[in-house]
């Protein structure tokens, strides 16, 4: 059975080789500091089993303190926008077909690959079908690129590093918080949480409980990061005991608008940095919370219009 | 009540625009020490926390391929193939964009994301868009145009995947409803899931229509 572990190796070679490319760019005046942050991540996913924890914190601060010194930007031998017209031009519509490859491999991964079983075992892991599938798309793309573009494997390696470059520190944070979110349950942050959530339950009426409830989840969801973090917590302290119990609402349509209240918050909180941090880096934005500023009168809109619908739909 | 003060320290660092790495290992120390834990002892579960979380960064995977399809003209073709099409507009473009992130991430289909869609393709044509009817745009309304495509994707994302019976959150409350003593079929979580699709579908076309109306009207 193919699980994850191949996966994590060909991260690590990728952000091996995406470490010598580094060294070997004199054209980046911070190269040693980019290639010790990417040599440090391909550690990580090379041999990240069998560093135990204490070790694995290390590596971790050494990623951090590399980072916070600050990270250049490498520049690979590339194309120049008048060239890339002129690729663009010579290769139509087949440019697309790498990047149409990435969600059907993926699909293929997901519904065909998972039904497949060898001797009575499953060829691919079915709890990592999705990131499995994943990484297959992603070396099929890099294949067709090469195949039908002629980009060369190692010029796709050098791209990726530009790109990875350009993301710099925000290429961990969503990794890094993930962690602290453990480190938070470990000492009891979420418990914390729901005392707080209990004790400022408002009094009487219907509309308080269910205005407590969705703006509950999402300013929890918007300091967690997370909406799968505070939905317990906060269904447990308002939704069960007051919504559901006191004035008998529906606990089904409670939790489904809860949840999509908490997503409201997730729009707006920096917490969520794979959503809201990284495509502003990956856009190359001056101001890291663009993003978040664009989806914020938005998300104060549509839970507003949640709050309207849990009312309605709740107590039917 | 003392582990809070590890989302103080993030609320803070966001806000004065520290390195978020930093915020994080600091938030990290300050809740850990705070909820009685030795710091070496922190950074051990800090570091467990962090290797089992790695598949959080394996979408950079897909990067090679993207960088090598922009060195091959994605971008330019992505611009050029928009400029063919009559109508196309910054809000057309984002407004459609947006329904059918939603449509896909309904139905389960993996199309859409901030580094498969959004920067080579989405973006550049949406600017394409925009410079065919404004003429020189400042990098400010490069950089907000770009956050709106951002944005699009991730309201059609949220307020779509919920209508996919599958997906981690729905199996989440089903489960979590299911551990209080309610039983919860998937698909009526996610029929509970259409109308607030449909309003995030209206409210951000809505704004997505604003921003396009004050961009066309220049500075």
């Amino acid at each position: 059975m193919i699980g994850i572990g191949p996966v994590y190796v060909l991260a690590g070679l990728m952000f091996g080789a995406m470490a010598l490319m580094s060294a070997r760019d004199p054209r980046n005046p911070r190269r040693w500091r980019n290639t010790a942050f990417w040599g440090l991540y391909a550690i990580s996913f090379l041999f990240g089993d069998l560093l135990g924890d204490f070790g694995n914190g290390i590596l971790v601060l050494a990623m951090v303190a590399v980072a916070a010194a600050g990270l250049g930007i490498g520049r690979p031998q590339t194309t120049t926008p008048d060239e890339r017209k002129l690729l663009a031009r010579k290769f139509g519509n087949a440019i697309f077909a790498p990047s149409l490859a990435i969600p059907l491999v993926t699909i293929f991964a997901a519904f065909v690959l998972r039904q497949i079983f060898i001797a009575g075992r499953p060829l691919i892991d079915p709890a990592q079908t999705t990131l499995i599938g994943l990484a297959l798309a992603s070396v099929t793309a890099v294949i067709l690129c090469r195949v039908l573009l002629k980009q060369r494997i190692v010029a796709a390696l050098d791209e990726g590093r530009r790109l990875m470059d350009l993301l710099g520190w925000a290429a961990l944070l969503p990794q890094m918080l993930s962690a602290l979110g453990a480190v938070f349950a470990v000492a009891g942050v979420g418990t914390a949480i729901g005392q707080i959530a209990s004790q400022a339950i408002p009094g009487g009426s219907r509309a308080a409980a269910v205005v407590a409830y969705a703006f509950g989840m999402a300013l929890f969801t918007a300091v967690m990061g997370n909406a799968f973090a505070a939905f317990p917590v906060l269904t447990i302290g308002i939704g069960l005991p007051l919504i559901v119990m006191k004035f008998h609402g529906d606990p089904i349509a409670m939790s489904a608008i809860g949840m999509l209240s908490g997503f409201c918050g997730t729009l707006t909180t920096p917490m969520a940095a794979n959503f809201n941090l990284v495509p502003a880096a990956l856009l190359g934005l001056k101001n890291r919370y663009g993003v978040i500023a664009v989806q914020i009168p938005t998300a104060i809109l549509l839970l507003m219009v949640n709050m309207v619908l849990m009312y309605v739909v709740v107590f039917r | 009540m003392w582990s809070l003060s590890g989302v103080a320290v993030v609320v803070l660092g966001f806000a004065a625009r520290v390195n978020p790495l930093l915020v994080v290992v600091a938030a990290a120390l300050v809740s850990g020490i705070a909820g009685g834990l030795e710091p070496g002892a922190v950074i051990a579960a800090f570091g467990k926390a962090f290797n089992e979380n790695r598949y959080v960064s394996l979408t950079w995977l897909v990067l090679p391929a993207i960088g090598a399809l922009e060195r091959a003209g994605l971008q330019e073709r992505a611009r050029e193939l928009i400029l063919k099409i009559r109508g196309a507009s910054v809000a057309s473009i984002l407004c459609i964009y947006l329904l059918v992130r939603q449509v896909t991430v309904a139905l389960g289909l993996p199309f859409g994301g901030q580094a498969t869609m959004v920067r080579p393709l989405i973006a550049p044509m949406t600017e394409a868009a925009a410079e065919a009817r404004v003429a020189d745009l400042t990098d400010s309304q490069r950089d907000a145009i770009r956050a709106h495509v951002a944005a699009a994707d991730n309201v059609g994302a949220f307020f779509g995947e919920d209508i996919f019976v599958a997906i981690g959150s729905v199996l989440l409350i089903k489960g979590f409803l299911a551990e209080n003593g309610i039983t919860a079929d998937p698909l009526q979580l996610s029929l509970w899931a259409i109308p607030t699709a449909v309003a995030a579908w209206a409210i951000h076309a809505g704004h997505i229509a604003l921003f396009a109306r004050r961009l066309g009207r220049g500075r």
